[in-house]
């Protein structure tokens, strides 16, 4: 498998939903597999909220497999002896791509000067990076969560640049709900004494107490109450019987401390303030006179909508709202709700149904595009 | 061929829209892309029947005829198919209403209760009737809504749909189309295929 780590820095400013002139623009991505000379089989994998563009392989920074390494490699399901397979680190993130952890002309981190981003300023940074790899359509963009919304918004933005869409566990609009966790986390970052107005760059703190619990926070949405329930119950951490104190005496508590800490050794803090953002501000609709029908009216292709039956934080009502627009666009629409206790990141495991439903679609799409 | 699905064809218009109901493997499916160019989308409530059909590369939905037709605009369908299906749902006469809002015309096949044999069962054993085309006992079948040619007609009717043919079928042997229900259909028939149209 052959693999190559770039960095694209573009000459053109992008020009962002807020009316930001954001210059100059630097997509960091990754690529797999070989484009054939037709340029017909290059797939656009996008990443979730905490992911980048490490898809498969070893991560650099954790040293673990890639966050679809399941899924993605040569011989996989998203086989890269046969597909180009591209991820690019989004707008705002810090893997690369341009971030609030840029510098100024002044040769200090742009923190809170750099400009709110949305989803669709995301997904017009990645179209500049498939036009400089010289492709004119994508056979697939495929995603989940946040990588979801990028997708439906790829197929409202450029309906005729991709043959078939894959939109996973996600949903057309951030609801109230998502919006508040969202907070809950920003909150947390902006409460701890070491963000310093966004500017611990410049002071050299990290506000780790604060991103860690934004952390935890978030992770108990991408699970059920069931997969809690089973994997942790009411058990102890290596004790036996309770402390009568504020440890964490509880397996769950102990995992969720685990989780936050790690997440600090690989994440932004300002970043995921901006990221967050983009997804609460993110309603397809809004932006087509209210009708997530007309988003999808000019997208020719095919799409395969996937939600899992535990997800609480994108439920598979917000893949129903999805399908019945696509269906009334015309599109044509597969859909599938995978019957699962594992919750939201059940994306991200191995869910059989699901996989066999991917993999299905894509060979069949692959059938008719000639690949 | 199947005969039911061969009745089916013989309905079809070359290039048109249909919605198939309970599409299973997306068998009939295939048939109606490759035969008639029809435009296709199908409602399926199993994952393994989804993931067939995904493979096939057919549009289908995972869904419940009782709850998710909704996901369906209005006039949205020239046809509808609803095949052996109507018996298992909730709320037939919902169900109905909802394939009359979807689609011009709707092509229904069933399991007829009025069948001699099923009579004879019934009347004979005092038991309910247990066949070859219905072969679960009465507290594990799926099949909760069983009715006759004529109960179907009659709501066929009520739910604002003209009946245009109904054409019995008898194992392999299909059977001439009739336009009414009468006695005798409704006796000798085992399934039916019904063709509506929005009055």
């Amino acid at each position: 498998m052959s693999r190559k780590q770039t960095k694209l820095t573009f000459d053109k400013p992008l020009v962002l939903d807020s009316g930001a002139k954001l210059e100059p623009l630097t997509v960091a991505y990754e690529t797999w597999g070989t484009l054939n000379q037709a340029k017909s089989n290059a797939i656009l994998v996008c990443h979730a909220l905490t992911g980048d563009q490490y898809v498969t392989g070893i991560h650099p920074i954790t040293k673990r497999a890639g966050w679809w390494d399941n899924v993605v490699g040569a011989g996989k399901l998203i086989d890269t002896d046969k597909y180009y397979v591209i991820c690019a680190n989004v707008l705002g993130g810090c893997m690369g791509t341009s971030g609030p952890q840029d510098l100024k002309p002044d040769g200090k981190p742009s923190a809170l000067d750099f400009p709110i981003i949305t989803i669709s300023d995301m997904v017009r940074a990645q179209a500049m990076l498939i036009e400089a790899l010289g492709i004119d359509k994508l056979f697939a963009v495929i995603g989940g969560s946040m990588g979801g919304m990028q997708v439906l918004q790829w197929i409202a933005t450029f309906p005729d640049k991709v043959f078939c869409a894959v939109p996973i566990a996600t949903a057309a609009r951030h609801s109230a709900q998502n919006i508040a966790f969202h907070e809950v986390g920003r909150q947390a970052i902006m409460a701890d004494p070491d963000w310093r107005n966004g500017d611990y760059l410049a002071q050299k703190t990290f506000p780790s107490k604060g991103l860690s619990v934004a952390r935890m926070a978030a992770h108990i949405t991408y699970l059920s109450d069931v997969a809690l329930h089973n994997k942790f119950g009411r058990k102890l951490q290596n004790r036996e019987q309770l402390t009568y104190g504020f440890e964490a005496d509880f397996q769950i508590e102990s995992y969720l401390r685990h989780q936050g800490q790690s997440f600090v050794d690989r994440f932004d803090a300002n970043s995921y303030l901006y990221i967050t953002r983009a997804m609460d501000y993110f309603d397809l609709a809004e932006t087509f006179e209210g009708s997530l029908t007309k988003a999808f009216g000019a997208f020719e292709g095919a799409a395969c909508v996937v939600s899992f039956s535990s997800d609480w934080h994108y439920p598979p009502s917000e893949s129903r709202a999805i399908v019945r627009a696509m269906m009334a666009a015309g599109v044509h629409v597969s859909s599938l709700e995978v019957e699962t206790d594992r919750g939201h990141d059940a994306f991200l495991l191995d869910e059989p149904v699901f996989h066999i439903a991917l993999s299905g679609f894509l060979q069949s799409q692959a059938e008719a595009k000639g690949i | 061929m199947r005969k039911d699905y061969e009745a089916i064809l013989e309905q079809v218009a070359h290039g048109s829209r249909i919605l198939d109901i309970g599409c299973s493997d997306g068998q009939l499916m295939e048939l109606l892309e490759k035969k008639k160019g029809a435009e296709l989308r199908g409602l399926e409530i199993s994952q393994a029947g989804v993931n067939a059909c995904v493979a096939k590369g057919l549009a289908v939905i995972q869904g419940d005829a009782d709850k998710d037709l909704g996901l369906f605009p209005d006039n949205s369908f020239d046809l509808v198919i609803l095949s052996n299906t109507i018996q298992a749902t909730m709320n037939p006469h919902d169900v109905l209403s909802e394939i009359h809002r979807i689609g011009q015309r709707a092509i229904v096949s069933l399991p007829n209760f009025g069948f001699w044999k099923i009579r004879l069962l019934l009347a004979l054993k005092g038991r309910m009737p247990v066949t070859k085309d219905l072969p679960d006992t009465w507290y594990n079948t799926p099949n909760i809504h069983l009715c006759t040619i004529q109960d179907f007609a009659d709501l066929a009717r009520e739910t604002n749909f003209a009946i245009k043919a109904i054409m019995p079928i008898n194992g392999e042997v299909r059977g001439r189309s009739v336009t009414k229900t009468g006695f005798f259909t409704n006796l000798l028939a085992q399934k039916a295929v019904f063709v509506l149209e929005r009055v």
